[in-house]
């Protein structure tokens, strides 16, 4: 039966056939997402820590990398110094870093962006900010936004700080 | 190589990867980085692993007419409860902080020492929590002697509301 089936099967047309599936795979990579297929940033606003207001429209043409840590989460404190090198680094070619602290209190928040040196605008979170960016139920969770304000890329606990940075500069301008 | 063979390997060579494309692009979504961190319960050195609790028990527990509900209370960030926090629990102060643990004092304040007792905080990886730990020696100091810690890998929206088990948003 077997040798049966080997005939009919021609070299030709498997080679046709990976071709195709080749094919496929090569558009499928290549390929960009859909228009419209990441979805808004939902926008904000509040006053930091410094009194200002922080709208994230106001950062519309920029890569905003957004932040949900509170002063309690290790993992948080581990990645913040980054965050401010980045801002040092990247802020010139287009990145604003958002810090929304989900901390029951302000005032150990206002302790650490002082002893952080936090270079970047920090905002009280709550439920209702959490729950619109899908609910944070667990610390830290980063998101990218890109300069059209969709969110590009979401990071939810300890991650590796490289794929964020690589990320986000694949995200700035040329 | 006969024909056949060759079909099949060509056939493995180009799904493998069209599947593995398809998964990663139909969904709309951002993509989402893998959690890290998370320890397994035998690697905690502070908490007994018999007296963690795995969340399909909890929620086998709070189904069943005939066992012993416990007290559950979450000891983590008020704010994280609010989002979501597991049905009939409540909110007993963060354990990582002096406050926190003088409002878990206050709660359990008057209970029969023998009370069943379930803590829970998910605020982040398990082994990176700092409110779990405070909680559970301050309720071992307290002198209870029936407290169950709920272990949570990686956080309460991953192990608990993602599964979709019972969650009540409101403080």
């Amino acid at each position: 039966m077997l040798r049966i089936v080997h005939r009919r099967i021609s070299k030709r047309r498997i080679l046709l056939l990976t071709v195709f599936l080749a094919a496929g795979n090569l558009v499928a990579k290549t390929e960009p997402p859909a228009p419209g297929a990441y979805r808004m940033a939902p926008g904000f606003s509040r006053i930091d820590l410094n009194h200002q207001q922080v709208r994230l429209a106001d950062y519309r043409g920029k890569v905003v990398l957004l932040n949900f840590w509170a002063t309690w989460c290790v993992p948080c404190l581990t990645e913040m110094p980054r965050f401010v090198a980045w801002q040092q680094e990247y802020g010139g070619h287009g990145l604003q870093v958002i810090g929304i602290s989900m901390d029951d209190e302000e005032q150990p928040v206002r302790i650490l962006y002082q002893k952080y040196r936090l270079n970047y605008p920090v905002v009280m979170g709550d439920e209702k900010i959490g729950e619109m960016y899908g609910g944070i139920l667990g610390l830290p969770v980063t998101f990218l936004i890109d300069r059209s304000g969709k969110i590009r890329f979401k990071y939810e606990g300890d991650t590796d700080i490289k794929t964020i940075e690589s990320q986000m500069r694949g995200l700035l301008p040329d | 190589m006969n024909r056949y063979l060759l079909l099949r390997y060509s056939l493995a060579a180009c799904l493998v990867p069209s599947l593995s494309v398809l998964c990663v692009h139909t969904d709309a979504q951002p993509p989402t980085a893998t959690l890290q961190g998370a320890s397994t319960p035998s690697e905690t050195t502070e908490i007994p692993t018999a007296q963690l609790l795995q969340p399909e028990e909890l929620v086998q527990l709070l189904r069943s007419s005939r066992e012993e509900k416990p007290l559950i209370l979450q000891v983590g960030s008020h704010v994280l409860y609010a989002e979501a926090h597991i049905s009939g629990s409540e909110y007993a102060g963060a354990g990582g902080q002096d406050t926190g643990l003088q409002a878990l004092r206050d709660r359990v304040k008057g209970l029969e020492r023998n009370r069943f007792l379930v803590i829970y905080c998910g605020c982040c990886a398990w082994n990176k929590c700092p409110n779990i730990r405070p909680a559970y020696r301050e309720l071992q100091t307290l002198g209870f002697t029936h407290v169950r810690v709920l272990y949570l890998a990686n956080n309460l929206g991953t192990d608990w509301v993602d599964q979709g088990y019972p969650v009540t948003k409101g403080r």
